[in-house]
């Protein structure tokens, strides 16, 4: 009767983790699947009570109305910002930071230790400390509506430097780096030839981590590309809302547009984005 | 056959020099976009910089005014630790029995649903702040259809004009995309613990709820406390969702300046105020206020972890 009871209650217990997060997960669901309702429904039946919970047929007109029927914003140009800048922001990124994780992972040389935590420290400042001024710095350089103004500051950054330190440590062998030089490779051609090709894994996670970041960078875009037609598609989407009035179809098919090839990659590649995005704050 | 060693080939073959070129991108750059900036804002801070121009030397008054007269500054510290509280530390509260529940070895299908709890993260501000408007809409939104047919609430809330409601649909969003994020920084801990612990507990008869309280929430101290301080740093520094949610600059934080967090009024100071010498001191007394809660995070989990 005992055992009896106890298989029950454990029964109970499953069924009840099974149904706290079966709940958790359709909330958290629940947002994206109300933008695409949103994003179907025309103007007459957009606002109806109770609220929409079903696809309406207007997902093509809202998607119409926003690449050809509004001049807010150039909504193509902002898309193609967008990957362009998120693009080139993973390359020289990923370039950058394996060149310097390389160094403080496989040599030898003064100040290593005292480089590597002065590195870490800089993590510490916050980037609203210094905004200001470097707002007025990249004004006066002219860089403001540029894109570079988005990629180069961020080019070498701490947190890609040490997550590249963090793999090249481990993954990359010094005997193969001597044989390397032996063949009469130089210091750049082993960074070029060998360190590059062993460290995609570490590069893949940090271009994830890079290219999610920038994506969906607001504040940067904000500041630094305020042309509409030089600007991203956060800046772009803000702007759109802003000067929407009413009109939720066009700017929510915009909105989910901008989310859905990301959150279609990411569905497909979870594992690899999940551990990539915290790898930052595990590892550390 | 080599006949002619270049400049560039007698520094690649350079095994001392190399490791210096390899980080030197990160110090050029440190040195123009981050460290030149926040030498000019300490500067700043204490000069009455306009952006026309520089009025003068003074002293100490950017910072002194913010804690006597200032009472947008007051407002936006209050918002920013209220915003603190039920955004970012709320969010462990849920996230550490999600991690406990999905960690469950009984449990199939995890990996979904870790996706889906996660998949906010990637989503932009932007992104969150739109979708949620339909959500928070006074008129048509689904949450005040909820309120008003199940609670009972007649009109529900306006939750985006109200002091109030505005910082709880802020505090919404964060957890809805914050959540995913540190339940995966909980599982990583959870997996940590030995299950010989569990076992043992479970001979001496201890119950499931015993075993949590006793066994995992002490072995997932250090990883708390420093999922806190990304939680607490990041929290202080809050301004997409309130900005974006209230409009920029021109409304200051919306209706009575109930979304003004700090970071929110700084750069309305710099940016649309023209007060720039004022918005540097903000911008350090920030950073101070930050620098203090991570010392205090540190100190508290060295403690735990001896």
């Amino acid at each position: 009767m005992k055992k009896y009871l106890n298989r029950l209650s454990s029964t109970g217990k499953y069924l009840l983790l099974y149904g706290t997060l079966l709940v958790f997960a359709a909330l958290f669901f629940f947002p994206f699947y109300y933008m695409f309702v949103i994003a179907s429904h025309p103007r007459a039946t957009m606002f109806s009570t109770p609220p929409n919970l079903w696809f309406g047929g207007a997902l093509w007109d809202n998607v119409h109305q926003l690449l050809f029927e509004q001049n807010q914003i150039p909504y193509l140009l902002n898309y193609f910002n967008s990957v362009a800048i998120a693009l080139l922001t993973v390359v020289t990124t990923v370039f950058f930071c394996t060149m310097g994780g390389f160094a403080l992972a496989k040599y030898d040389f003064r100040f290593k230790n005292f480089i590597f935590f002065f590195i870490l420290a800089t993590m510490a400042f916050p980037p609203f400390l210094n905004i200001i001024p470097f707002y007025r710095m990249m004004a006066a350089f002219g860089w403001i509506n540029k894109w570079r103004a988005l990629i180069v500051p961020g080019m070498a950054n701490a947190l890609g430097i040490f997550l590249m330190r963090q793999f090249l440590e481990e993954s990359i062998p010094r005997d193969l780096l001597d044989a390397a030089r032996i063949d009469g490779l130089n210091e750049f051609h082993i960074l070029m030839r060998v360190v590059f090709p062993l460290a995609k894994p570490a590069m893949g996670v940090l271009a994830i981590i890079v290219f999610v970041g920038q994506w969906n960078n607001f504040l940067g875009a904000f500041i630094l590309l305020p042309g509409i037609r030089r600007t991203t598609l956060p800046v772009a989407l803000n702007t759109l809302n802003a000067v929407s009035y009413g009109e939720f179809g066009m700017v929510y098919a915009g909105t989910a547009l901008t989310i859905l090839p990301l959150l279609l990659v990411f569905f497909f590649a979870s594992r690899q984005f999940i551990s990539g995005l915290t790898a930052g704050s595990i590892k550390g | 056959m080599k006949t002619k060693t270049t400049l560039w080939e007698s520094i690649g073959f350079n095994q001392k020099l190399a490791p210096y070129i390899f980080v030197s991108p990160f110090f050029i750059l440190f040195v123009i976009f981050g460290m030149y900036p926040l030498v000019y804002s300490i500067y700043m801070s204490f000069f009455d910089m306009r952006l026309v121009g520089n009025r003068g030397f003074v002293g100490l008054s950017n910072y002194t005014r913010l804690f006597t007269t200032d009472a947008f500054f007051a407002k936006s510290l209050i918002n920013t630790s209220l915003l603190l509280i039920f955004g970012s530390i709320l969010q462990h509260v849920f996230a550490i029995p999600l991690a406990i529940g999905v960690n469950s070895k009984r449990l199939k299908a995890r990996h979904l649903f870790k996706t889906l709890v996660f998949a906010p993260y990637i989503t932009s501000a932007v992104a969150t702040v739109i979708i949620f408007g339909m959500v928070f809409d006074h008129n048509h939104g689904v949450l005040n259809y909820l309120l008003e047919t199940v609670l009972q609430i007649e009109g529900g809330f306006r939750w985006t004009t109200q002091g109030g409601p505005i910082k709880a649909a802020i505090s919404i969003m964060l957890n809805w995309r914050f959540i995913g994020f540190n339940m995966v920084i909980y599982l990583a801990g959870l997996q940590g613990i030995p299950d010989e612990l569990y076992e043992s507990a479970e001979i001496d008869g201890a119950s499931t709820f015993q075993m949590h309280r006793l066994i995992t929430i002490p072995m997932l101290m250090p990883i708390i406390f420093f999922a806190l301080t990304l939680s607490i740093i990041g929290g202080f520094q809050l301004f997409d969702e309130p900005f974006i949610l209230m409009g920029g600059y021109e409304t200051i934080g919306g209706p009575d300046q109930g979304g003004l967090t700090v970071a929110y009024y700084l750069m309305f100071l710099g940016f649309a105020n023209g007060r720039l010498g004022r918005g540097a001191a903000v911008a350090w007394v920030l950073f101070l206020i930050i620098l203090l809660f991570t010392f205090i995070n540190r100190k508290v989990t060295n403690r735990l972890q001896r």
